[in-house]
C-alpha cells in the first residue's frame, strides 16, 4: 500500500511532519515495512480537512499528531492487505 | 498608467508589454501583435517619452521580442535594445559652471595626474591625462566637478558594458554575469531581460488544468516584500487562479541547501556559496583560481525542484523570483532536469493583471513550507546566520562573512586569493542587500529587509530538520519506482 501524507502548506501548518513521524513509528511497530510505503505529496486537494492522508485510493482526513495512532489502527490497518 | 506598483516607468512599460502579450496569448497569438500592441500602449499622436510616437512604438516592438524570448542565438538573458539606447554622454570628469575659480584650488592639489589647470579663473580638465579617479569631485568645496559615467557602465560591477563607435552600449558576454543591475539602472530601459513567460503559459495550458501533469510554482522568499497592496496569502490564491496546482516556497530548497552546505564546509574547510548564479559566474570569470572553493551544493531553486520532482516525477516546476540570473541558471546542466521555467515578480504581476485577477480582493491560501533559515536566504547574511548555527550544532567552527554587491565580493575574494582572509565561509550575492533587492523586484528599498525578517520569524519550522527529513523521504519515493 502507498500511504501518502500531504505536506502542502495548509496540512503542514496542521502538523504533517508529526503525522509522518507517527506513521513511521507505527509502520515499524506493526512490522509493515514491506507492505506500506510511506510517501509525502504536495496537496491532496482536501486542504480544509487536513492533515489529509491517502491510503492507495482512500482518503483519511483530519489526521494530526495526537490522533495519528488511532486513525492508523482504525482506518489504515484494515486497508492493508 | 495605473497606480504605482513599480519603482520606475521603465519597469512599468516592460510590464505593460508583457501584460498585453499574455492577453494576446489568451486570444490566440498572431503576427498582428507587433503592430497592435505598440499602438495600444502608445496610442499617440503625441509622443510621451521619446522624440516621436513612431520611435516609441519601434522600441516597444523590440521589447515585445524580448518578452517573447529575445534573440535565440544570444545565450545571455540580458540584451541591449540598440534603438532605445540614448547614447548618453561619456564625458568623464566635467567641471560645471558652479566652479568659482577659488584661490585654494583643492582640485589641483588632489589630482594625482596633474590633469587640472586653471584657465580664466575656471578649472579645466585635460582629458588626455585624467584617469577618472574622482578625487577632484570629492575635493571641490562647491561640488562643482562631477564624474559622469553612463548609468549602465556604472552599475556593471563585472565591467562588462562598453560603448561602441556609435555610442551605443554593448554587453561583453564573456564578462557579463547576468546580475541584471544594468536592467534596473538604465534610465532609458535600453537594457532588458528576456522573458520566458510564453513557455510558462504553454506549460500551464498543456497541463489541461493540472490533469495531464501538475504545475508547481516555487516562489522565492523575496516575494514577501513585493506585493505591498495585498497579503502574501492572497497572492497565493491568485496564483492558483492562474492555474498553478500548488505554490511552494523555494525556501524549502534553501533549507536543504543550507543543510548540505554546512556539511560541505566542515569537509572542505573553505567554501563560497553557490545559490547566486551571478556570484558563481563572477568567481569563474574573474577569480578562476578560487573556483575550487565554490560549493557543489545545488541552489535553493534547484533543491526545491529536486524535492518536487522526487515527490511528483511528472510534475512541472516554474520558479518565480526577483532575479535575472535564475533565467540562465535553470538552463544549466545542474538545473535543467528540475526546473522547467523561470519567471520574474514583474512578470507574475503582469500575468495576474492580464487575467484581471486583483489579489487584494481574494481570500487567503496558506503558504508555509520552509523554516526560518530558508526564508531569510532572501537577504544578505541569511546563509551566514544559518551556517553559523548549524556549525555550532555539528561541532565545528565557521568563520563566515556575508558579501552583497559584486564590489564587496571582489574585496573579500582578493583577500582570499592572497591567503589573507580571516574567513572560511563566503556568502556571496550579486545584488546589494541580497535577493530582496533583485533586479526584477517590483520595488526596492530598506523596508524589504524588515519584511523578510518578519516573514522568517513567522515560519512554523524553526530549524531545517523537517525539510531535510522530507527530502530523505522523497528520495526514498523515487528509488522505489
Amino acid at each position: 500500500m502507498v500511504l501518502s501524507v500531504c505536506v502542502g502548506s495548509s496540512c503542514h501548518l496542521k502538523g504533517s511532519y508529526d503525522v509522518i513521524e507517527a506513521f513511521k513509528r507505527l509502520i515499524e511497530k506493526h512490522g509493515l515495512g514491506d507492505k506500506v510505503e510511506l510517501r509525502a505529496c504536495f496537496c491532496l486537494g482536501r486542504c480544509s480537512d487536513g492533515v489529509a492522508v491517502k491510503a492507495d485510493n482512500s482518503y483519511i482526513l483530519n489526521v494530526n499528531g495526537a490522533n495519528a495512532e488511532e486513525k492508523f489502527e482504525n482506518e489504515i490497518l484494515p486497508l492493508v492487505s | 498608467m495605473q497606480n504605482r506598483l513599480f519603482d520606475t516607468t521603465v519597469q512599468q512599460i516592460k510590464y505593460e508589454v508583457i501584460k498585453e502579450l499574455i492577453k494576446a496569448y489568451d486570444n490566440g497569438l498572431n503576427n498582428e501583435i507587433f503592430h497592435d500592441i505598440p499602438i495600444k500602449i502608445m496610442p499617440g499622436p503625441q509622443a510621451s517619452l521619446r522624440c516621436c510616437v513612431y520611435k516609441e512604438r519601434a522600441i516597444l516592438q523590440e521589447r515585445l521580442k524580448l518578452a517573447m524570448g529575445g534573440d535565440k542565438d544570444n545565450k545571455n538573458v540580458v540584451e541591449v535594445i540598440d534603438i532605445a539606447c540614448d547614447e548618453c554622454p561619456v564625458d568623464g570628469v566635467f567641471v560645471t559652471p558652479a566652479c568659482r575659480g577659488c584661490i585654494s584650488h583643492r582640485c589641483i592639489e588632489v589630482c594625482p595626474k596633474q590633469a587640472i589647470k586653471i584657465e580664466g579663473k575656471h578649472a579645466v580638465v585635460d582629458k588626455e591625462k585624467c584617469i577618472e579617479c574622482g578625487r577632484c569631485t570629492q575635493a571641490c568645496p562647491y561640488n562643482a566637478i562631477i564624474l559622469q559615467k553612463r548609468p549602465c557602465v556604472l552599475s556593471c560591477k563585472a565591467n562588462a558594458i562598453k560603448v561602441n563607435a556609435d555610442k551605443k552600449a554593448v554587453i561583453d558576454n564573456d564578462k557579463c554575469v547576468g546580475c541584471g543591475a544594468c536592467v534596473y539602472q538604465c534610465p532609458f530601459g535600453a537594457i532588458s531581460d528576456k522573458s520566458y513567460i510564453l513557455d510558462a503559459l504553454d506549460i500551464l495550458k498543456n497541463s489541461e488544468n493540472n490533469t495531464k501533469y501538475k504545475v508547481y510554482a516555487i516562489i522565492a522568499p523575496a516575494i514577501v516584500a513585493q506585493f505591498n497592496y495585498a497579503r502574501i496569502e492572497q497572492v497565493i490564491t491568485g496564483m492558483s487562479k492562474l492555474g498553478f496546482f500548488q505554490v511552494v516556497e523555494t525556501a524549502i530548497g534553501a533549507d536543504l541547501t543550507l543543510d548540505h552546505e554546512a556539511d560541505e564546509l566542515k569537509e572542505r574547510g573553505t567554501l563560497t556559496t553557490s545559490c547566486c548564479p551571478s556570484f558563481v559566474k563572477y568567481i569563474q570569470i574573474n577569480f578562476p583560481e578560487l573556483a575550487k572553493y565554490i560549493s557543489d551544493t545545488p541552489s535553493p531553486m534547484v533543491m526545491a525542484g529536486k524535492l518536487l520532482k522526487a515527490l511528483d516525477p511528472t510534475g512541472k516546476v516554474i520558479f518565480v523570483g526577483p532575479c535575472t540570473s535564475k533565467k540562465f541558471e535553470f538552463k544549466s546542466d545542474k538545473a535543467k532536469d528540475f526546473i522547467d521555467c523561470v519567471i520574474s515578480f514583474e512578470e507574475l504581476q503582469a500575468f495576474l493583471d492580464a487575467r484581471n485577477i486583483d489579489v487584494s480582493t481574494l481570500p487567503d491560501t496558506a503558504l508555509d513550507n520552509a523554516s526560518y533559515y530558508g526564508r531569510i536566504f532572501a537577504r544578505s547574511g541569511g546563509i551566514v546566520e544559518g551556517v553559523t548555527d548549524l556549525a555550532k550544532e555539528r561541532g565545528f567552527e565557521a568563520k563566515p562573512i556575508a558579501m552583497s554587491g559584486l564590489d564587496e565580493c571582489k574585496k573579500q575574494l582578493l583577500m582570499l586569493k592572497v591567503n589573507k582572509s580571516p574567513y572560511n565561509f563566503f556568502e556571496g550575492m550579486a545584488c546589494d542587500g541580497g535577493c530582496v533587492n533583485g533586479a526584477l523586484c517590483l520595488h526596492h528599498g530598506p523596508k524589504s529587509l524588515t519584511d523578510v525578517n518578519k516573514y522568517g520569524a513567522m515560519a512554523k519550522e524553526k530549524t531545517v530538520e523537517n525539510s531535510v527529513k522530507l527530502y530523505e523521504l522523497a528520495k526514498g519515493n523515487k528509488s522505489d519506482e
